[in-house]
């Protein structure tokens, strides 16, 4: 429902905002630019998309997801020590972060939610701090090669597209670092509150 | 030549040389992952195409403006250029949207442009937060999130600022 709220909101604004301005003209027309748009941009994605889903994929059968998964999973038991006590849920959670570092996302999110089930049995409804920390680790990303966003550079014609890579790692690291400093933080609070 | 040409066509042949030495068939698995590309292109095409007739009638009737020219002196402050507002607004709630909103930044200011460039770092760098959180705790049956939503929030704030800094640093903007 958010969307739908969303959605209309803008179409409503800009046709109240079009009429204070005076641009009808100009906003009728980009309805019509917008959406032919948005099919042009898919179209000239693709190639560079599929490429690098393509690419993505043979890392993934190399074995290299596996690989990562095993490499975190040091970092994840202290993160996570009462999951990782349940050894299916620390590889649950260990292949969710690997498959979100390769930027897999339609693996990485049943994982993601086989762990979080596992973690919130005996909770009944109440999010404990692991859970917690779990769920903000995947709001934030945390992907080595962002292949969509280097895509729609190539689009827009950069001279070149995958330059960004360290200012996307830098600002990655800082986000998700102030995520799970923030979460543990309100957890410490939050206990002594009870 | 620049180091950075090297790259791409590194990143290739190295990928298909280690694969093949793994024994990886690694065509089959080029395709297969295309094939996956492009699945993942036709879910998001119907939500652009609502999404950047939106968006283009927002610019349009200067809605984008007004809201911009709201936010920028507190965003000026952390180097984050005005015109990325709508980006940050609608990158926790909408993951289409947010590309929307940031290829047509991308495409207004320039993709190597500073405004553009922290776009594309921010789409990079963070992730459909609300989304996210309604998926993982609607099946895991968690009505109280707790603190999740503002260590979440705060991931993202920090991301954004993140990247504004990340482009000044990197590319000395």
């Amino acid at each position: 429902m958010a969307m739908a709220i969303l959605w209309t909101g803008m179409v409503v604004l800009s046709l109240v905002f079009g009429l204070l301005n005076g641009r009808m003209e100009a906003v009728s027309s980009a309805a019509l630019t917008g959406a032919g748009s948005a099919i042009q941009l898919c179209l000239s994605m693709a190639g560079v998309l599929c490429l690098w889903s393509g690419v993505m994929e043979i890392m993934n059968r190399c074995g290299l997801s596996a690989k990562l998964a095993h490499a975190f999973r040091p970092l994840l038991r202290v993160l996570l020590p009462n999951a990782s006590r349940d050894d299916e849920t620390l590889s649950a959670v260990s292949a969710n972060v690997s498959a979100n570092l390769l930027g897999l996302g339609n693996a990485a999110t049943p994982l993601g939610i086989q762990a979080a089930r596992r973690m919130a049995r005996g909770l009944e409804g109440v999010a404990s701090d692991e859970l917690c920390l779990l769920v903000v680790l995947n709001t934030a990303s945390i992907q080595i090669i962002p292949t969509t966003i280097a895509s729609v550079r190539a689009v827009a014609g950069a001279s070149s597209p995958f330059d960004i890579l360290p200012a996307v790692w830098l600002s990655s690291v800082l986000s998700v670092s102030a995520g799970l400093t923030m979460a543990k933080v309100l957890a410490f609070f939050g206990r002594r509150r009870i | 030549m620049s180091p950075s040409a090297m790259v791409v066509p590194g990143l290739l042949a190295g990928t298909a040389v280690f694969a093949l030495w793994r024994r990886v068939d690694v065509y089959s698995a080029l395709t297969a992952g295309a094939g996956e590309g492009l699945t993942v292109l036709l879910r998001i095409a119907p939500a652009l195409v609502g999404l950047m007739t939106a968006v283009a009638m927002f610019r349009a009737s200067g809605a984008m403006d007004w809201l911009s020219g709201l936010c920028a002196p507190l965003l000026e402050k952390v180097g984050i250029p005005a015109e990325l507002t709508p980006l940050m607004l609608i990158r926790p709630i909408s993951g289409s949207g947010a590309l929307a909103v940031g290829s047509e930044v991308m495409n207004t200011c320039g993709p190597d442009s500073y405004a553009g460039r922290v776009a594309a770092v921010m789409l990079g760098s963070t992730e459909t937060t609300f989304y996210t959180i309604a998926v993982y705790f609607s099946s895991a049956g968690i009505t109280r999130t707790r603190h999740t939503i503002p260590a979440a929030l705060t991931a993202d704030l920090v991301g954004f600022i993140g990247s504004a800094l990340a482009v000044r640093i990197f590319f000395g903007m």
